[in-house]
């Protein structure tokens, strides 16, 4: 669909999924991620998708260009453990056109 | 042995709404939570954050909703324990039940409404090698007595409001505070950078940044820690305490060992009728809960609230019946004495 992308996520037992992610519903990524339930309710989004908690944090594997951080993202991954040059809040990524083809890989549970 | 009619496990909204449909039926509710302040989410997580769909409330601030529903069902005089966290349930021959709590506290009632949202809020424990077997034993992630670090040496890690709060605390207890955070900016309340900024000018407090803890020593205690910086090199620093304050993640913790039936990290409940899990007299309502077609949301948990309410009152009151009567109607008698009515209409000729 003209609407969808493709993205590719890693979950936490190192399983690859390919998932066609709707461009049309506000989704951000954590979002898509409990969309298609690879991670267990009650792991991810914790706070629901406020950059308060890092239940999201996941590295971004393919060089797509994202929005910049802001800074409680910035704040919140500066507290998260696992933290890597890659890390993100998926929480704080939207879901657009742009991110056709975006690989990620789900960080460890805290 | 605290004894009441509905035992709350659970202080969030879901759980304070339940006192005041308990209460319009006569039931007295007690309520346990691991924080140390009633709210649940709403007043750890994000207490100035606004919330849009309460119905009647186009916009309330999540702080603001706890002190409304802390109003509401303040005349049923609700009992509290708070802090403590609710470790067991056992059930006697009578029917009842006995919660106890992490410090011992015991409750009993013939009803529990599980109202524990994503479960109670634990300490997050960095992945450090050994520093289990060293908690207790110098390492702590919550400061509960802060007089036994009285001139003591302490290490504390964070970046956020508890570790700042704690290190100027403790910057007059201690006889030497170090505060290390993985970056150079702190994320707290203004004064609270600022008061760390003036202490370690007055070489009061010792920060290191950007820097992590990554390694723990000692014999039977806590001896020295491993700090490494950003850029790669390390250094050892000898400490009687560390002190990791990463904020708290809610974990459904004993809760998980009631013999409950649990799916996707919730209780699963019978929704056709009143939210009572597979132990009669256990109920499980708002976040905890999961059924087909399950919502998280404020609204659904007090809906969940006032049905558990109606089945507890059958199970505390077998055989005898009910009409639901309407506040604006019947008016709201409280169990301190106070009563709420709606005005009397004027009855008077005109001439």
């Amino acid at each position: 669909m003209a609407n969808d992308v493709n993205i590719q996520i890693t979950d936490r037992d190192g399983t690859t999924h390919d998932v066609l992610a709707p461009t049309d519903m506000a989704l951000n990524l954590m979002e898509v991620i409990r969309l298609f339930e690879l991670a267990p309710e009650g792991t991810i989004g914790v706070c629901g998708g406020m950059a308060m908690c890092a239940s999201c944090q996941c590295y971004i594997i393919s060089s797509h260009k994202l929005n910049e951080k802001s800074e409680d993202e910035d704040a919140m991954l500066s507290e998260a453990f696992n933290v890597k040059q890659s890390s993100r809040l998926g929480c704080q990524i939207q879901i657009t056109n742009e991110l056709e083809g975006l690989e990620i890989k789900l960080a460890p549970e805290d | 042995m605290i004894t009441t009619d509905i035992i709350i496990i659970g202080a969030g909204p879901t759980g304070l709404f339940s006192v005041f449909e308990a209460g319009l039926l006569k039931l007295k509710c007690h309520l346990i939570d691991a924080l140390p302040q009633p709210g649940g989410q709403c007043s750890e997580i994000y207490p100035k954050k606004p919330i849009y769909d309460v119905p009647a409330y186009p916009e309330i601030l999540a702080g603001e909703l706890t002190d409304k529903l802390l109003e509401q069902s303040k005349q049923f005089e609700p009992g509290f324990t708070l802090g403590e966290r609710a470790e067991t349930i056992e059930k006697q021959t009578d029917g009842s039940f006995i919660v106890t709590t992490n410090k011992g506290t015991q409750h009993k009632a013939p009803v529990v409404a599980i109202a524990g949202g994503l479960g109670s809020f634990e300490p997050r424990k960095p992945s450090i090698k050994h520093l289990q077997s060293f908690e207790d034993k110098g390492v702590a992630y919550m400061i509960k007595d802060p007089e036994i670090y009285r001139d003591q040496r302490v290490v504390i890690a964070g970046g956020g409001d508890s570790a700042l709060d704690w290190a100027i605390f403790l910057s007059e207890v201690a006889s030497e505070v170090v505060l290390i955070h993985r970056r150079n900016e702190f994320r707290g309340a203004l004064d609270s950078v600022d008061k760390v900024q003036e202490l370690k000018n007055k070489g009061l407090i010792k920060l290191i940044t950007p820097a992590e803890v990554t390694a723990v020593f000692g014999k039977s205690k806590l001896e020295s820690i491993e700090v490494s910086n950003l850029d790669g090199s390390s250094q050892r620093i000898n400490t009687d305490n560390f002190i990791p304050l990463f904020g708290l993640s809610p974990k459904l913790g004993p809760i998980a060992n009631w013999g409950l039936e649990i799916e996707k990290n919730a209780i699963k409940v019978n929704n056709a009728l009143d939210y009572q899990t597979n132990i009669p007299g256990v109920f499980a309502i708002g976040d905890v809960n999961t059924y087909p077609g399950k919502l998280k949301l404020i609204l659904c948990g007090f809906h969940e609230a006032t049905l558990m309410c109606q089945a507890a009152y059958k199970i505390i009151n077998p055989g005898k019946r009910y009409v639901l009567k309407y506040t604006t109607v019947s008016g709201i008698d409280g169990f301190d004495g106070s009563r709420k009515e709606a005005p009397k209409a004027v009855v008077k000729s005109i001439d």
